[in-house]
């Protein structure tokens, strides 16, 4: 088998995979350094990022203040040294970013400026109009240009981690314009991968995401983290689930109910105001404005259409010339995708799958337990963000834990010999499963595309915005069936070049493995906390429950949760507040850890 | 509009066929369909061997361009319906000009050494520490380049381009305006460094100002302006170096030209 070694791999190359690439060559830059990625880096889903990047930035605010809007936000089930250095690392990642180039929206004296979020207390968002993460992608893509020890892997698909001697020693991967079939060894691997939207029906999400490298780990021996929390962003457009950026209602957009009524002051979210106020109204946090939908529908106070209930935004008391200067994308977006005009129209919106708080258990430094596997970015869980992020934290989370997790792989490799012989017999058996159960296989009953609905609809049915006992533990069932079923599929397509039906199925695959340790962290966690809301266990329980939920894979393929205590740092767990009252900080309780 | 449309998908793999055919296929119409629906309907309930690529369906990712009725056109932008009239047909084929891997999949390889070639990087002779914040740039300096920042490499430019079918190594609109991107930017100090390339016989007098970059851009981007913008300031510069020399250090610019 053909292969090639490198230093430090990196799979996947969004805005963590990019910036992790980078921190590794200013570590030595005669390190050798892969990005594997199974796109063009710029297809990354990066480049849909729109509102914005969380950093403190101006003099009316302070790290503390970010933490704790960060920690309140995430329902204290955030793990606060991690909250405390992504916070103080955030600005000087974002300004490193300015230095590369990035167009930055500004102020007139030609200073950064910084826009409203949802869940924060100050402005401190960064933003360039509102295609943040299509800038940031490029200008770090861009500028991994100029680095030659970054050696680029395009369009080329991992499908197993090789593990020998306790540590991750490289991955295989096809190469999808040849169809060949590849070791490529490393003496660290960092998974940058993103998220796994797909595994839903109705998601933000590109057709990239997968979950691949949760499902890497998770089989590799690598546990997952918290994957119950699975975030609904407030604003998607029907049918297409294409986003529409909290930064809309930052700037002032309404959310209005079928009769025209700011209906999230019914949800104790304060009171309506004309002009946005932070940390209330529609700038409370993403999990609770899904949910106040989901009540809504249910007092039959939403619009029903051919795909599913709907409320409107309205941007149209904004102006055009507003719309234009800050919303180009938004307007963009509604004209060419929805046919109207939010400077004169309403925009029809519903909740939308959109970011995966769980992922890959990693320390501080993205470092997994699996020795030699780091992860950062959307796939891990540092956690910083608990049980519900805040928008605009997930871009700056890319970098700090992207740079970190370059720089700790890179210092690992140091120590490192060149993975021996061992692993290449590992990867020829994974060329064989490749070959023999996909590429060559005949006479199978199972479409890709029916079992990928199938679970769609299973895992939205039982761990959707509200969950209960009944539903997820009959999606366990379904999920085992359908893990039954993928072994029976069958492909049309048994070429070698540019096979994207073979990368389907594997895909398929991983995101099968990833619906499950959702569906059994949900089943698992019997109270309710943040984007995780079982309707059979409304309360949240912090004796049992504050903890992070760890899922690992055993032997025989079934799964495990076991419980981390969370870390707490300075914040006591509190209530959540929002709205007017929401100036009042949490009162400190007693902590009481679970086991 | 029809219910129904007939797709025809240009089909080749290196593997089996010696030439690109095409092939039809009858897809439903639904007003929210784009094209990319029409290809994802077939690739999962029809013939799942049809290979093209896709991902963010928004318009913002750059995979999906395609010649649609002979026109570069990213399929998640171009909505079925307004081609579904009585019995007409929609053609779908890979970008034109470049290599094809497979069905509609093109070779990328080549646009990216292309896009590399003209640093596309910030460029500084001094880098201050991050401690003393941001480079300030004011809101109509960055105006000054913007529009040629939002280039999503889609490549539907090179597919339009009459110069890039004609001369394979011309660099092409996008990597032009990718310079002049940074050219523009009020923090940039690289323009001499980009100039060695395009004030090249490959760089931008291999336009012939056709415009049809501009024309197909998803995005608004005006690489066809950048080019003139870039013809109009090498050519002073060539001017300006025989008018004040030793003031104008852009040498490159004027060792090329005259070489044009």
């Amino acid at each position: 088998m053909e292969a090639s070694s490198h230093d430090v791999l990196l799979v996947g190359g969004g805005g963590a995979g990019l910036r992790a690439a980078i921190a590794a060559a200013e570590v030595n830059l005669k390190l050798s350094i892969a990005v594997v990625s199974k796109v063009y880096p710029m297809r990354s889903h990066t480049v849909s990022a729109e509102g914005g990047a969380a950093g403190v930035a101006k003099s009316d605010d302070s790290l503390d203040e970010h933490c704790y809007d960060t920690i309140s936000g995430g329902d204290w089930l955030c793990d606060q040294d991690a909250v405390e250095a992504f916070v103080k690392e955030a600005p000087q990642e974002l300004l490193q970013l300015e230095r590369w180039g990035c167009p930055w929206s500004r102020e007139p004296d030609g200073h950064i400026a910084v826009r409203a979020f949802g869940g924060m207390k100050k402005r401190r968002t960064w933003f360039a109009a509102d295609k943040t993460g299509f800038h940031m992608l490029h200008t770090l893509f861009q500028t991994t240009l100029k680095y030659p020890p970054i050696t680029r892997y395009d369009e080329w698909f991992v499908t197993k981690l090789l593990v020998d001697d306790g540590r991750v020693q490289g991955v295989v991967a096809i190469e999808l314009m040849s169809g060949k079939i590849r070791a490529i060894t490393a003496k660290a691997v960092i998974l940058c991968t993103g998220g796994c939207g797909r595994v839903f029906p109705f998601t933000t999400n590109a057709n990239i995401k997968n979950g691949d490298g949760m499902a890497l780990a998770y089989r590799a021996g690598a546990p997952l983290k918290d994957m119950e929390f699975v975030q609904y962003h407030p604003t998607g457009l029907p049918f297409t689930g294409i986003l529409i950026t909290e930064a809309a209602r930052a700037e002032g957009g309404y959310m209005l109910n079928k009769d025209g009524y700011r209906y999230l002051q019914d949800y104790n979210l304060g009171t309506p105001q004309p002009k946005p106020v932070l940390r209330s109204m529609e700038l409370g946090p993403r999990d609770r404005l899904s949910q106040a939908f989901v009540k809504e529908d249910q007092k039959g106070r939403t619009i029903q259409t051919p795909y599913g209930p709907i409320v409107h935004l309205d941007l149209r008391h904004l102006g055009e010339k507003l719309i234009n200067a800050k919303l180009p994308f938004v307007r963009e977006l509604c004209q060419k995708y929805q046919n109207i005009d939010p400077v004169r129209e309403l925009i029809p919106v519903r909740p939308v799958v959109h970011y995966m708080m769980g992922g890959v258990s990693t320390d501080i430094d993205g470092a997994t337990p699996l020795a030699g596997l780091y992860a950062a970015g959307e796939v891990a869980c540092v956690s910083i963000n608990g049980a519900n992020r805040l928008g605009s934290n997930s871009l700056p989370e890319c970098l700090v834990f992207g740079a970190r997790a370059g720089r700790a792989a890179a210092a690992y490799a140091a120590t490192q010999q060149v993975p021996d012989g061992k692993v290449f017999a590992q990867a020829n058996d994974e060329r064989r499963r490749l070959e023999t159960q996909f590429l060559f296989r005949t006479g199978g009953h199972e479409r890709i595309a029916t079992i990928r609905e199938e679970m769609q609809k299973t895992v939205e049915t039982s761990a959707g915005i509200y969950r209960e006992h009944a539903s997820l533990a009959k999606a366990t069932h379904q999920l085992r069936e359908l893990q039954r079923r993928f072994g029976d599929i069958s492909l049309d397509d048994h070429s070698r070049t540019f096979n994207t039906e073979l990368e389907s199925a594997l895909e398929l695959g991983f995101m099968l493995d990833v619906a499950e340790s959702i569906v059994q962290c949900a089943l698992h966690r019997t109270e309710s906390r943040g984007a995780h809301q079982r309707t059979d266990y409304p309360a949240r329980d912090d004796n049992k429950f504050l903890a992070h939920s760890i899922v690992s894979r055993n032997f025989d393929g079934s799964s495990r949760v076991e419980y981390l205590p969370v870390k707490i740092t300075r914040w006591a767990p509190g209530e959540r507040v929002y709205g007017e009252t929401s100036k009042e900080q949490s009162k400190s309780t007693p902590i009481r850890q679970a086991v | 509009m029809a219910d129904k449309i007939i797709l025809e998908v240009a089909r080749y793999s290196p593997e089996r066929d010696a030439k690109p055919s095409f092939q039809s296929y009858e897809v439903p119409v639904y007003k929210e369909w784009v094209v990319l629906d029409a290809l994802n309907y077939i690739k999962d309930q029809v013939d799942g061997s049809l290979t093209y690529r896709w991902s963010c369906r928004m318009g913002i990712c750059g995979s999906c361009g395609m010649m649609v009725n002979g026109e570069p056109k990213l399929t998640c932008a171009t909505f079925l319906s307004s081609y579904a009239h009585n019995g007409s047909k929609v053609r779908v084929e890979p970008l034109r000009y470049f290599p094809v891997v497979r069905d509609l999949v093109t070779e990328l390889s080549d646009f990216l050494v292309k896009l590399t070639k003209v640093k596309p990087w910030l460029i500084r002779h001094d880098e201050p520490p991050l401690t003393q914040g941001e480079f300030l740039q004011t809101p109509d300096q960055l105006d000054r380049y913007k529009q040629f920042s939002m280039c999503i490499n889609c490549t539907l430019c090179y597919a339009a381009c009459p110069v890039v079918g004609l001369d394979p190594v011309f660099v092409g609109p996008a990597a032009i305006a990718l310079a002049q991107r940074y050219n523009m930017d009020s923090r940039d100090q690289g323009t001499e460094e980009r100039t060695a390339v395009l004030a090249h016989p490959e760089g931008i007098w291999g336009c012939t100002f056709v415009g049809e970059c501009t024309r197909v851009c998803p995005k608004h981007v005006d690489p066809a302006g950048a080019i003139q913008q870039y013809k109009l300031k090498a050519a002073l510069d060539w001017v300006k170096s025989f008018v004040m020399p030793g003031e104008h250090k852009s040498k490159d610019v004027r060792s090329e030209a005259a070489n044009d």
